[in-house]
């Protein structure tokens, strides 16, 4: 059957990609700040750490995404805190968080009784077990977020930019700060369905990565992560179907080997063109 | 503006800690207003810490810092600061223009702020003032050294500033550029107090009016015209002054293995 067809035909194929495209809509345009702001590795943290909110759920007999939300959105506020006091190095406090959350995840696991469940959709994700919860939720997380980019984009760029002069220019920095953090934290767990905690990264970072070589304007860089986003969710969907393979894994190699083609492609063009052709583009 | 109206910058034992670090110890140091000061020292001396300090960007551990007789929370409205061009990521997706624009987003977060016709207009005003207008809509990546400089003191003067504290704006731009930036900033000074963070002595000794020389503590405040002891105490290392007592070049003997960071 050409997946065409089965589309048509399943109701959780059609999940499937509504979700993924809302996904990469929203990996995009958070994935470019977390690019620029250089967040990377505290998104890693934070993602990781929602680990353990997932067997909190499963031991204490509530929804494990709740879970997991809540205890991203306290890791990244508890790393924003540290971080603004500045007292610790940065990537010590993500290391300890991301570790912290994990082991509190396998904890609470190894505390149930009984055989444990399986976590492997919550670590590598399962876009073809999303349901109608699952896409309402990455539905809410992906308007709320666009709303607020949307709302304060000139802010955001003059805080991406140097958020410095923005703080003596009496914009509220701190505020940005934690905005930034908790939107990674509901972003990424919103996004765990798809590509799993482990995966989630690359969702985030990949297509905006690949944009960055493209084009020079914030907003248009959003727009073009969202277009590469849905062609590396929508084609890692039909080769894992084609394959009957894993389809985070499939979405995850699909982006990281489309970088790397880009990212070469560019690399050739400028200097075939003897470096004009990025200074043409970014103009 | 070069006669004193007041106190534009009132510091008084103004210290700050970076763990166990003494970065300022009992500073104490007005800037009048009108006045183009420069402050120098070593590397490490705590010259980028009282200029966060005053800014309002670092943790002070004791001492009071007023702006124009306001208080440090009201007052840091009035300046605009220029940091370092090396500070900034190149590749960052925003042209001149932009940069320039992000000095005029007013207080707080407003939702849906756009640019007005006339912020626009006055974003290029200020280009043309620095002499980069026709770079207006190039990405920052194509600037120079001296031209990304200019882009960050037009960015700095689109909020009307008061004050304008420039941290080391010559460290990474050629002699015409630099000559270019100091000529702006003597013109900028008929109508702001300037204070200036630099390494380089030649500015010291023909550009600015006062002088301030910190290592951790204030060495010397007072008129641009230093001593040999002074300048020997300040960068801790022998030094040799030149041409009627102005600091044309300090080092006497530095062979790089004594300990001083001059």
């Amino acid at each position: 059957m050409l997946m065409l067809e089965a589309v048509l035909q399943y109701r959780f194929l059609q999940y499937a990609i509504a979700t993924g495209i809302l996904a990469s809509v929203l990996g995009a345009v958070i994935g470019v700040i977390v690019v620029e702001k250089r967040l990377v590795m505290m998104s890693g943290g934070i993602t990781h750490t929602a680990y353990g909110g997932v067997g909190l759920g499963y031991l204490a007999g509530f929804e494990p995404m709740i879970g997991a939300f809540a205890f991203a959105i306290a890791a990244a506020l508890g790393m924003g805190y540290i971080k603004r006091k500045g007292t610790f190095k940065s990537d010590v406090i993500i290391g300890l968080f991301w570790s912290l959350g994990m082991a509190l995840g396998v904890l609470f696991i190894s505390m149930m009784k009984g055989y444990p469940p399986d976590l492997s959709s919550y670590l590598f994700g399962n876009i073809l077990s999303v349901g109608l919860t699952d896409f309402t939720i990455m539905a809410l997380v992906t308007a709320v977020v666009l709303l607020i980019v949307v709302i304060f984009f000139n802010y955001w760029k003059a805080y991406l930019f140097d958020d410095k002069f923005a703080e003596i220019r009496g914009i509220s920095v701190p505020v940005m700060d934690y905005l930034i953090f908790v939107m990674i934290a509901v972003s990424a767990v919103a996004m765990i369905r798809v590509t799993g905690i482990i995966l989630v990264i690359a969702l985030l970072t990949a297509p905006a990565a690949a944009a960055s070589l493209l084009t020079a304007g914030l907003g248009k860089r959003m727009v073009i992560a969202g277009i590469l986003g849905t062609f590396f969710t929508m084609g890692g969907l039909w080769v894992s179907y084609m394959l009957d393979i894993s389809t985070g894994a499939s979405i995850v190699i699909l982006a990281v080997i489309s970088y790397f083609l880009i990212w070469s492609a560019v690399r050739i063009l400028a200097v075939n063109a003897g470096g004009r052709v990025r200074n043409k583009w970014m103009s | 503006m070069n006669e004193s109206r007041g106190t534009a910058i009132h510091v008084s034992g103004l210290t700050v800690a970076y763990g166990n670090n003494l970065a300022l110890d009992n500073v104490r140091l007005d800037v009048e207003i009108g006045d183009y000061m420069g402050i120098i020292g070593p590397n490490g001396g705590g010259k980028s810490t009282l200029l966060k300090a005053v800014m309002g960007l670092t943790d002070i551990m004791s001492g009071e810092i007023t702006i124009m007789g306001k208080s440090l929370r009201e007052g840091r409205n009035l300046i605009g600061y220029v940091p370092q061009s090396t500070e900034f990521d190149r590749s960052f997706p925003i042209d001149v223009l932009e940069v320039v624009l992000t000095g005029m987003l007013p207080i707080g977060l407003k939702p849906f702020r756009r640019y007005s016709e006339e912020e626009i207009r006055q974003a290029h005003y200020l280009l043309g003032s620095v002499g980069i207008e026709h770079l207006a809509r190039n990405h920052i990546s194509a600037l120079s050294g001296g031209e990304f400089q200019k882009m960050l003191i037009a960015r700095a003067l689109a909020a009307k500033p008061k004050i304008l504290l420039l941290d080391e704006p010559t460290a990474s731009v050629d002699a015409s550029s630099r000559a270019q930036i100091y000529d702006l900033l003597d013109e900028l000074n008929k109508e702001v107090t300037i204070i200036l963070v630099t390494h380089d002595l030649l500015a010291i000794s023909s550009r600015v009016r006062r002088l301030a020389c910190l290592n951790n503590r204030l060495i010397y405040h007072g008129e641009p015209e230093l001593n040999e002891d002074v300048v020997t105490n300040l960068y801790g290392c022998p030094v040799d002054l030149i041409a009627h007592g102005v600091p044309h070049r300090v080092l006497k003997e530095h062979g790089g293995e004594d300990g001083c960071s001059c």
